[in-house]
């Protein structure tokens, strides 16, 4: 599980997150949704690291970030995994050097066993015979799966997503989606995952958050959002006309 | 002036994070070799072209000016051997290598940010720092007075051809003048700059590509500072290790 209490980060005068506390639990999908610069992607970076918060604080399993050292948090970043919004995918490495990237750094693995192991990732993304293509060579659905792939390699128990259906059709969208909800539910992990997709909040939202101007502004499930009475995530939601026409059916 | 003191307080933390003990020594060596490759290797042939012609430029100019009847033939090889030992391989020759190699070390790392790949390899733990800039140093710092001494090699060679062929100074000559008062001080004085010279263009270019903003504009703009940046720091350079060890 991971905790925030009163999570706080400024840039300069810019407050961007003012006081976000919530929890998120093993084995569930959580989606942070909002509009664009309300801070969902300062929160995530913050979650690991990448963003020193102001004020606050983050737990870990009971693990407190701010009191961890240099080596406990690289044995805590081991424990994570990553897609970022642009895949972030190293370009000068090949697909199964970028995925057994980790392996390499932090396991004593021989070079069959990375292999096998980048393999059986690439497998479980529904990918073959991509090992020694470039990022470059792949569609940005495929590089989306391969970022996927990288990020379980290390059997994480933390998944963070930014945005992993930005640039892809629907449909594949739909695919990232549950695959990503698939793996959570099959490795235990705490996912969670920066969206304004509504189709992914449907689709694989256990629990959502709505942020707005950098305050937590709803909490629920995918099914409470659609009838909930809150006017700030109803303004999110029913933005769109086809939401507005699924409100009036309800 | 503010962001000046800023800028340089940022520096001396990169390196201070750069400087940090590897997480993988075997992924550090397989980086290493990658960096030799595409900063040393690759820039033997535009070292080898500019020495062989900047020697036989230097050597033409100076039989010009020397060409009188009281100077003997071999002071030209005197003068394009101290010419070419002392400032031209060294400091001119880094200077090149700051527009390419500088170039290359501040728009890969620029690029790696821009696209998160930095922020990738901090998640999964490595010290993107160290990773990244550790071994482009340990690179260019091996790397470059080999280059250096090629250089020397060839622009001398360089000057030998032109003082043969273009100027009708006989090559017993030249080669007199190439050993005639001969301080091989001057050999360690260039390769003690050229690593001086190797470590400002690497982490100064590294500096500049690490912390771009902006997308792909702040990858070009922050590619020229960094270019200008080093050239600049060698020069000053140039002149304080020139005041230390021969002044």
């Amino acid at each position: 599980m991971i905790e925030v209490n009163n999570l706080h980060k400024a840039f300069g005068e810019q407050e961007v997150l003012k006081g976000i506390s919530a929890k998120f639990y093993k084995g569930k999908t959580n989606l942070i949704i909002g509009q664009s610069g309300s801070g969902k992607t300062v929160f995530l970076k913050s979650l690991v690291g990448l963003h020193e918060i102001d004020k606050g604080e983050i737990y870990y399993d009971d693990r407190r970030l701010a009191e961890m050292d240099r080596d406990a948090k690289t044995a805590l970043r081991t424990e994570m995994g990553m897609v970022f919004q642009g895949n972030a995918l190293f370009d000068s490495l090949t697909i199964e050097e970028n995925i057994t990237f980790s392996l390499g750094m932090f396991s004593k693995m021989s070079t069959s066993e990375k292999r096998d192991r980048a393999n059986f990732c690439l497998n479980r993304v529904e990918l073959e015979n991509v090992n020694n293509k470039f990022p470059a060579e792949l569609s940005g659905g495929m590089q989306k799966r391969v970022a996927l792939a990288r990020a379980i390699v290390m059997n994480p128990k933390y998944l963070f997503c930014d945005e992993p259906n930005s640039g892809l059709d629907p449909k594949t969208a739909i695919v990232i989606d549950q695959l990503i909800q698939e793996l959570t539910k099959e490795y235990n992990m705490t996912t969670i995952i920066n969206t304004h997709d509504m189709n992914s909040v449907m689709e694989i939202g256990d629990q959502v958050i709505y942020i707005k101007f950098g305050k937590l502004a709803w909490q629920g499930s995918s099914e409470e959002i659609l009838t909930t009475d809150n006017e700030d995530i109803n303004d999110f939601v029913y933005s769109s006309e086809l939401f507005k026409k699924i409100k009036k059916k309800l | 002036m503010n962001k000046g003191i800023r800028a340089a307080g940022q520096y001396f933390l990169l390196l201070a994070r750069t400087f940090k003990r590897p997480e993988n020594w075997r992924e550090y060596w397989k980086a290493l070799m990658r960096d030799f490759d595409l900063l040393g290797l690759s820039s033997v042939w535009i070292v080898s072209v500019i020495s062989i012609f900047v020697g036989a430029i230097v050597t033409i100019q100076t039989a010009l000016n020397l060409d009188d009847s009281f100077i003997p033939d071999y002071y030209v090889a005197i003068a394009a051997r101290e010419s070419i030992i002392l400032e031209f391989s060294p400091t001119m020759v880094s200077l090149i290598l700051a527009g390419k190699v500088g170039s290359n070390i501040a728009s890969t790392l620029g690029s790696m940010r821009v696209s998160e790949q930095i922020d990738a390899l901090e998640v999964m733990g490595v010290n993107p720092a160290s990773y990244l800039i550790l071994p482009k140093i340990v690179a260019t710092v091996v790397f470059n007075p080999i280059l250096i001494a090629i250089s020397m090699f060839l622009g001398l060679l360089g000057g030998f051809l032109a003082a043969g062929y273009l100027s009708d100074i006989a090559p017993a000559d030249f080669i007199q003048g190439l050993q005639l008062e001969f301080n091989s001080f001057y050999v360690w004085y260039a390769l003690i700059k050229t690593v001086v010279f190797a470590f400002i263009i690497t982490t100064v270019s590294a500096y500049y590509g690490y912390y771009v903003t902006g997308g792909s504009i702040g990858v070009g703009i922050n590619a020229t500072k960094a270019v200008v940046s080093s050239s600049v720091a060698i020069i000053v350079a140039n002149y304080i290790l020139t005041q230390v060890l021969l002044g």
